[in-house]
């Protein structure tokens, strides 16, 4: 009996669990297979679902209006970009709070984070007038450094979660076994980081990749990322839904390919202290 | 060679002192064990003596060299950790390579050593996994391996075994004490568990809050406690303490009687009491012993076949020869 139960358990978990997961695709299932409808059967009432004449044609429209490769190379350069600069501030800073705790360690990581609760909008005004008062306005340059700000505590909390699990006696291990500073932090520290530090980069280059907040309101044509080709497709008349589901699904395939690539880094990276 | 002298050594926090000047000899050879209850600063005197922490005050001398300000790396000491401490990305080969490596022994020379390590400690066919796939016996062995391929000083063990099961404790216990034999290497072993100090050490060292309260050999210690506290912390089960009338009785303020120097009878003995709980182990009976006007409970070991049950009266006697008496100070009275 015991085993029936379970396995009908099993059922119910295994269901539930695709139900989750095709709610949480469907969107974006939904955003893809518009981009292959006419505009006509976009609108459809009821919604055509997978029986309907695919074309190519809505790719050929928004490759021939805009310039794809422009906003992807600006996407690269401010989602890596950023995601660069913040590393080189988050991990002396995580480190040394993982390694060197003081009294305050604990209060800082929590102001930190109190900073993401605060509304973007709220600061729109100063970082807009900052951003025209340098001349940043529309630059590459400026969004990079925004958006490094904007994900700072996230890298800081995950690297210093990844390196508070490092533990201390492997360190003092490596130091009886005739490590000096240059051998324990080449053999010994920087390999158990570097899955860390891997997930936190990839994390952070999804999010700038995604933000759509800044990118929109701090740039008009020179420094827009994909957010912004994006954006350009909605318009208040006229039919544009399979014209905007098509560059979305052009805006979002190079960021899909490398989470699906790298997914095992990130579940763990997500997860991380939670599992173990 | 392995002779560790701590000469008038301290060991501060901020405020808080927790090693108060101290002087240790070790000889070159020994198997010196660290035993006493947890915050007595047996392992805060282990790191010192590794260079993990550094004194507040003093000097620590390993072979007549003076190592106070010698780093951890350079003292020629090895050590053994409670979580074993192995580097989780290396394989077990690489783990017990690395202080070869870090001395830059050559290539040939360190697959030499790692193969007889792990021969020794039946490694051999694990060399190639990665200490996540290892139980803990076996990690514990690598982290042993990693300590003697490089032939050091001294052993620093920090209660090494308390992660594992009882059985493959009492295992391991066997091989530390074998290998000890063989390597004839200094040993400094911490452990709260005086089981272990007592089966293991040539020599211990017995610790409260930093103080040495009596250094000597597993026998000296439990023939002769010097003061109260090692009387109670050295043997298993604890010594009966006994204040008041029946110690006045021995000129003393204190008497103390091992359960295993009183005899039990059902019919006549000087003590009596009520049977509370009774521990059959097959070989040895223990009676803890309540009403008998002399402590809340009086611990009595008994033959495997007397069979006293609970809430039987019996009567006990104390071995004369073996009373231990104490003064007001709790200092043994000669």
């Amino acid at each position: 009996m015991a085993r029936a139960a379970t396995t009908q358990r099993k059922i119910i978990n295994t269901a539930f669990a695709w139900m989750v997961g095709l709610l949480i695709f469907f969107p974006i299932m939904w955003t893809i297979l518009t981009s292959f409808k006419t505009e006509a059967t976009a609108i459809a009432d009821p919604p055509v679902w997978f029986f309907f004449d695919w074309t190519l044609d809505n790719y050929r429209v928004v490759q021939e209006r805009s310039d794809y490769s422009r906003f992807l190379w600006n996407s690269i350069i401010i989602a890596g970009g950023s995601t660069f600069l913040g590393m080189l501030i988050a991990i002396p800073a995580a480190w040394s709070m993982a390694f060197v705790p003081s009294k305050r360690t604990k209060d800082i990581l929590l102001w930190m984070l109190s900073t993401k609760m605060l509304p973007a909008v709220g600061v729109l005004y100063p970082i807009y007038l900052i951003f025209i008062k340098f001349g940043l306005l529309d630059t590459r340059i400026g969004l990079t450094i925004v958006l490094m700000f904007i994900n700072l505590p996230i890298m800081v909390w995950m690297l210093y979660t990844y390196f508070k699990e490092i533990p201390g006696e492997i360190l003092e291990a490596a130091r009886m076994d005739g490590a000096g500073l240059r051998e324990e932090i080449l053999y010994v520290l920087t390999p158990m980081a570097i899955p860390g530090i891997a997930s936190t980069v990839l994390l952070n280059v999804i999010l700038a990749w995604n933000e759509a907040f800044w990118t929109l309101n701090l740039t008009a044509a020179k420094a827009a990322p994909l957010t912004a080709f994006i954006a350009s497709y909605s318009s208040p008349e006229g039919l544009f839904y399979a014209k905007l589901s098509a560059a979305s699904t052009m805006a979002i395939a190079p960021i899909l390919i490398l989470g699906w690539f790298s997914q095992k880094q990130l579940v763990r990276g997500l997860t991380f202290g939670a599992v173990k | 060679m392995g002779r560790i002298v701590l000469d008038q050594v301290t060991k501060s926090f901020g405020d808080v002192t927790v090693i108060p000047p101290l002087d240790l000899t070790i000889e070159d050879g020994e198997f010196a064990v660290f035993v006493g209850p947890s915050g007595c600063g047996k392992s805060t005197l282990l790191r010192l003596i590794a260079g993990l922490e550094d004194v507040t005050s003093g000097a620590i001398r390993i072979d007549g060299q003076d190592a106070t300000d010698i780093v951890p790396a350079k003292r020629g000491l090895a050590m053994v950790f409670q979580s074993y401490a192995l580097y989780p990305h290396m394989s077990v080969r690489k783990n017990i390579a690395f202080p070869l490596r870090m001395a830059g022994m050559d290539r040939a020379e360190q697959d030499r050593r790692v193969d007889l390590a792990a021969s020794v400690l039946n490694l051999t066919d694990y060399l190639e996994r990665r200490p996540g796939q290892l139980s803990g016996g076996q990690r514990q062995r690598v982290a042993i391996g990693r300590a003697i391929v490089r032939e050091p000083a001294a052993f620093l063990f920090d209660e090494p075994l308390s992660n594992l099961d009882a059985a493959l404790r009492m295992g391991m216990r066997l091989e530390i004490s074998e290998l000890h034999k063989r390597l004839e290497t200094t040993m400094i072993y911490v452990t709260h568990d005086q089981v272990e100090a007592m089966t293991m050490a040539d020599k211990i060292v017995v610790l409260r809050a930093g103080h040495i309260e009596q250094v000597g050999s597993p026998l000296d210690l439990y023939r002769a406690p010097r003061n109260l506290f090692v009387a109670g912390f050295i043997g298993s089960p604890k010594m009966n303490l006994i204040a008041g009338a029946e110690a006045a009785k021995h000129d003393a303020h204190t008497i103390g009687v091992r359960p295993e120097h009183i005899t039990v009878s059902a019919t006549d003995g000087e003590w009596s009491g009520v049977v509370a709980v009774s521990e059959h182990l097959g070989s040895d009976t223990f009676f803890h012993v309540h009403d008998t006007g002399l402590a809340d409970t009086i611990t009595v070991r008994a033959d495997g076949e007397v069979g006293f049950r609970h809430g039987d009266r019996i009567h006990m006697t104390p071995r004369a020869d073996v009373i231990h008496r104490f003064d007001e100070q709790g200092l043994r009275i000669a």
